[in-house]
């Protein structure tokens, strides 16, 4: 739990209701946003006032946000959350004290932020990691200020109140981690404990997932209820299969086989095509992307398991979940089946072969045996 | 590695490897046994009880008309699960895609719901066959460990593809991996147990038919 007594404003410092209130938000308005932000999170109704409430008599809490070997798609996933948006969030109701894509200083004044921030808020900021974390050449695969990215890493969880993963390579190493990881990439929970780590996973993560997991971190002071991969259960509970608007098709057997064929027109269930949505979980389905607009499903593409750890080498993303897998080669092919079966049915028609020579030559010695036996008799 | 990655990568491939090897071995040893010559004159010609031979398939798979009241049910109850069975494994559109990445060619299947009732029906046909086993003094005295588990690892595929379909128990990635692990099993078994009757019934009747039939009996 995140201790709230760090967050109580100083002395003339604002909390978020007064300077919401000068920026124009009264409560109703600010209830509302939270509201909005507690439903898109899945949270009881109550919620969205208990976090109005809690948000408005408390000092904006420090983030700072840590990108490592990554692609920026997860920050661009971020900016483009619509509930709540971005500038409210960090304007309103955090403070980002440090982001290295966003901040309008750099170099050393950069690096500055970031320390200020970790000394200031020593045991209460949350870090937002971004990126997997390279151990290879010792770290020197990513280095911001002279540093790499796992020591700035060690040093930032050491004050830290709670982690928040970004995508799924902080999360699970992600495309980096992918065989053969050249650049010996971890995720965080391989590098750091000791804190509470939060992986809001995918490739990129639903913006509103990102920003409405750190809402419901800052704002409740309580790290939401997570599954077996620490992903929020409110987003990550249910598989893109089960939430699917194809589902039906699924159930009646309606399947498209190729992306241009008349089943992939009608809309029928990608399965065959490879779309992994049974095994994903995510809010793909019901939150969409873009303000809700559509997911890729809907666009007639496949799901492709992006917050699934080690997506990236579970096999071709265009054959069906059930298909076999043989390693780094992907789906076993009908020839690769034949071979097999051909090497495998040699070696069985060899044992069978000396099976059954086995057997006749003991065959043969009993009847010898017999034979002798019958002579002697006469 | 996940669950479900070794089900269907290593775990598979070895089963297969284990099951082809083991088919082949055993049908080979079969084949190549030494068979006491017949110094006896055929009573029929090679034609007629090669015939014959063929004829007994299809005349051993359903009970003899005096035996029709005391075995029939019994016989019916089998082929109702075993059509089940090749119903569930065949048309069911996940199959149809493993058996397609398998083999390379697939073809239309069943709504799921369709394959949902006839997996029920012959899992409730299999419990029956379990119970006619486990109370029939004969056929209980008849059965040991392989007629146990044969059925075992048989049913356990049944329980958990169904489990995966319905979604119940765990996630549906940790369902399906441990089904594909079940058919791994059922793989590994096949070849060593009494489920080998799959290639050894017709052609045992077959030629039981054939040498009654070279001997003049009836078949």
């Amino acid at each position: 739990m995140i201790t709230r007594d760090a967050a109580t404003p100083a002395s003339g410092q604002l909390s978020v209701g007064e300077m919401l209130l000068a920026h124009g938000i009264g409560r109703r308005g600010f209830i509302k946003f939270c509201t909005a932000a507690a439903s898109a999170m899945a949270l009881p109704p109550w919620m969205g006032a208990a976090m109005a409430e809690q948000l408005r008599n408390a000092a904006r809490p420090s983030v700072v946000y840590l990108s490592f070997q990554e692609c920026t798609g997860c920050f661009e996933s971020f900016t483009r959350s619509f509930a709540p948006t971005i500038e409210n969030l960090i304007f309103n109701v955090i403070s980002l004290d440090y982001d290295d894509t966003l901040m309008a200083a750099a170099g050393d004044a950069a690096e500055a932020a970031l320390a200020s921030a970790m000394r200031d808020h020593f045991g209460n900021y949350v870090v937002v990691v971004d990126g997997s974390i390279p151990t290879g050449a010792g770290g020197a695969y990513c280095t911001a200020g002279g540093r790499s990215a796992v020591d700035t890493l060690r040093e930032a969880a050491k004050g830290a109140s709670a982690i928040i993963c970004v995508g799924t390579c902080s999360s699970f190493g992600g495309i980096p981690f992918a065989d053969p990881n050249p650049t010996g990439a971890w995720p965080v929970t391989a590098i750091v404990g000791g804190v509470p780590i939060i992986n809001v996973s995918g490739c990129p993560p639903i913006p509103e997932v990102i920003t409405g997991t750190l809402l419901q971190l800052v704002s409740t002071g309580q790290i939401p209820d997570l599954d077996e991969h620490r992903r929020p259960k409110a987003f990550f509970g249910n598989t893109i299969h089960d939430r699917c608007y194809r589902r039906p098709f699924f159930d009646a057997g309606k399947f498209a086989k190729t992306f241009d064929d008349e089943g992939a027109r009608n809309g029928w269930c990608l399965y065959e095509l490879g779309c992994k949505g049974p095994t994903t979980f995510n809010a793909c389905a019901t939150l969409k992307w873009n303000g809700g607009t559509s997911f890729p499903i809907e666009s007639g593409h496949g799901c492709l398991g992006c917050s699934e750890p080690g997506f990236w080498d579970k096999g071709s993303f265009y054959s069906a979940e059930s298909t076999p897998q043989w390693g780094k080669a992907g789906e076993a092919t009908p020839k690769q089946v034949v071979e097999l079966a051909g090497i495998t049915a040699g070696v069985g028609a060899v044992l069978g072969t000396a099976s059954a020579g086995v057997s006749r030559l003991r065959q043969a010695s009993r009847q010898k045996a017999a034979e002798h036996e019958h002579q002697g008799d006469e | 590695m996940d669950l479900l990655s070794f089900a269907r990568g290593p775990a598979l491939k070895v089963a297969l490897a284990v099951f082809c090897a083991g088919v082949v071995w055993r049908i080979a040893a079969f084949a190549l046994l030494r068979i006491r010559r017949d110094l006896n004159r055929p009573r029929n010609s090679l034609f007629k009880y090669l015939g014959a031979g063929l004829y007994t398939i299809g005349t051993r798979s359903w009970p003899h008309p005096e035996f029709i009241r005391r075995t029939g049910a019994g016989e019916a109850l089998g082929y109702s699960y075993h059509m089940g069975l090749f119903v569930v494994v065949l048309l069911f559109a996940p199959h149809i895609a493993f058996l397609g990445s398998l083999f390379g060619i697939t073809w239309p299947g069943l709504p799921n719901s369709v394959i949902t009732v006839i997996a029920v029906i012959s899992l409730t046909l299999f419990l029956a066959v379990l119970f006619r086993r486990v109370t029939s003094p004969v056929i209980r005295m008849l059965s040991n460990f392989d007629d146990y588990f044969s059925w075992f690892i048989t049913m356990l595929v049944m329980v958990t593809g169904l489990a995966a379909t319905a979604q119940i128990g765990a996630r549906y990635s940790t369902l399906v991996a441990v089904h594909i692990l079940s058919v791994d099993v059922l793989l590994l078994w096949f070849p060593f147990g009494k489920l080998m009757h799959a290639f050894y019934i017709f052609p045992s009747r077959a030629i039981n038919g054939a040498i009654l039939a070279r001997k003049g009996a009836a078949s």
